[in-house]
């Protein structure tokens, strides 16, 4: 049996995947934890590579990592103090939050154990260069995506106009109180 | 090239479960938005994973992912604004102290 080394470098990943999402959700310091939250989504784009989706990486490093994870430890440095220790929910709520997520996980891994097909992945049929992604995704025809492209941009703007304004009325409000 | 689908989507499963973990037990807001980024993960991973495995010829799972990314990014800026709002007036981001909808 001989094993590429494509599958050891999936092995790595998943096991940095799994072990840093566990950290992520039980790290007491805030700043741990978003660390590891960097270390799950970097692998995350690890397995995008693999899978042959070369631009689909590259979007998640440049938006997740560069992003919202800046933005994310922006916020942490914001609003807690370095080193400052979370307080944990209690005992009984933890021990039962953990056995509900497991007994999901069990009764999930076991339907797609069971039911999933057990396909192979196939060698990928032309390599799918940006130009093929470009047209598809400003195509007006079928399975091409111009509608879903520009409603984001809409909701983008939505999220600045939004975003100005939260700021902009908190600071009347401080003026107000001066 | 000979891992089976079902690996990729039971290590999806158990990042997705992680998060639900952390959403439900996480007090901070902050703690609990990088929870849902595991689960938004999880299933990018999911899209990711079902479009190369079973339809190799085309590229509606990738856009999908794209979209989802996208979406994730404008609501995490969106809630990051509100959580410092909140933060400034109440100085406190925990959520079980957060009782008032109005200060």
């Amino acid at each position: 049996m001989d094993i590429a080394a494509s599958d050891i470098i999936f092995y790595v990943l998943a096991i940095v995947i799994a072990v840093s999402s566990v950290l992520t959700v039980t790290s007491r310091k805030l700043l741990h934890s978003a660390v590891y939250l960097l270390f799950t989504l970097l692998a995350t784009a690890g397995i995008y590579f693999e899978l042959n989706y070369h631009f689909l990486a590259a979007v998640q490093i440049s938006v997740y990592i560069g992003g919202i994870l800046v933005l994310l430890v922006f916020s942490i440095v914001l609003t807690s103090k370095v080193g400052e220790k979370m307080d944990t929910a209690s005992v009984c709520k933890a021990a039962g939050t953990a056995l509900i997520v497991i007994a999901g996980a069990i009764l999930c891994g076991y339907v797609i154990n069971k039911y999933l097909p057990d396909a192979k992945m196939l060698p990928a049929q032309q390599e799918m260069d940006m130009n093929t992604i470009g047209h598809s995704l400003l195509g007006t025809g079928r399975f091409e995506y111009i509608l879903p492209f520009e409603a984001i941009s809409v909701l983008l703007l939505a999220c600045i106009i939004g975003g100005i304004l939260i700021a902009k009325n908190n600071k009347k409000k401080e003026g107000e109180e001066d | 090239m000979n891992i089976p689908m079902s690996f990729y989507i039971i290590l999806s499963l158990i990042m997705f479960f992680c998060g639900v973990y952390g959403f439900i037990t996480r007090k901070n807001l902050i703690a609990m938005l990088m929870s849902l980024e595991l689960i938004l993960n999880a299933v990018n991973i999911n899209f990711a994973v079902f479009n190369r495995f079973l339809f190799p010829g085309q590229m509606e799972g990738m856009f999908f992912t794209i979209f989802i990314i996208g979406v994730a990014a404008a609501e995490t800026a969106l809630a990051i604004a509100i959580i410092i709002n909140v933060f400034r007036s109440v100085d406190k981001i925990e959520a079980d102290e957060l009782k008032k909808m109005k200060y």
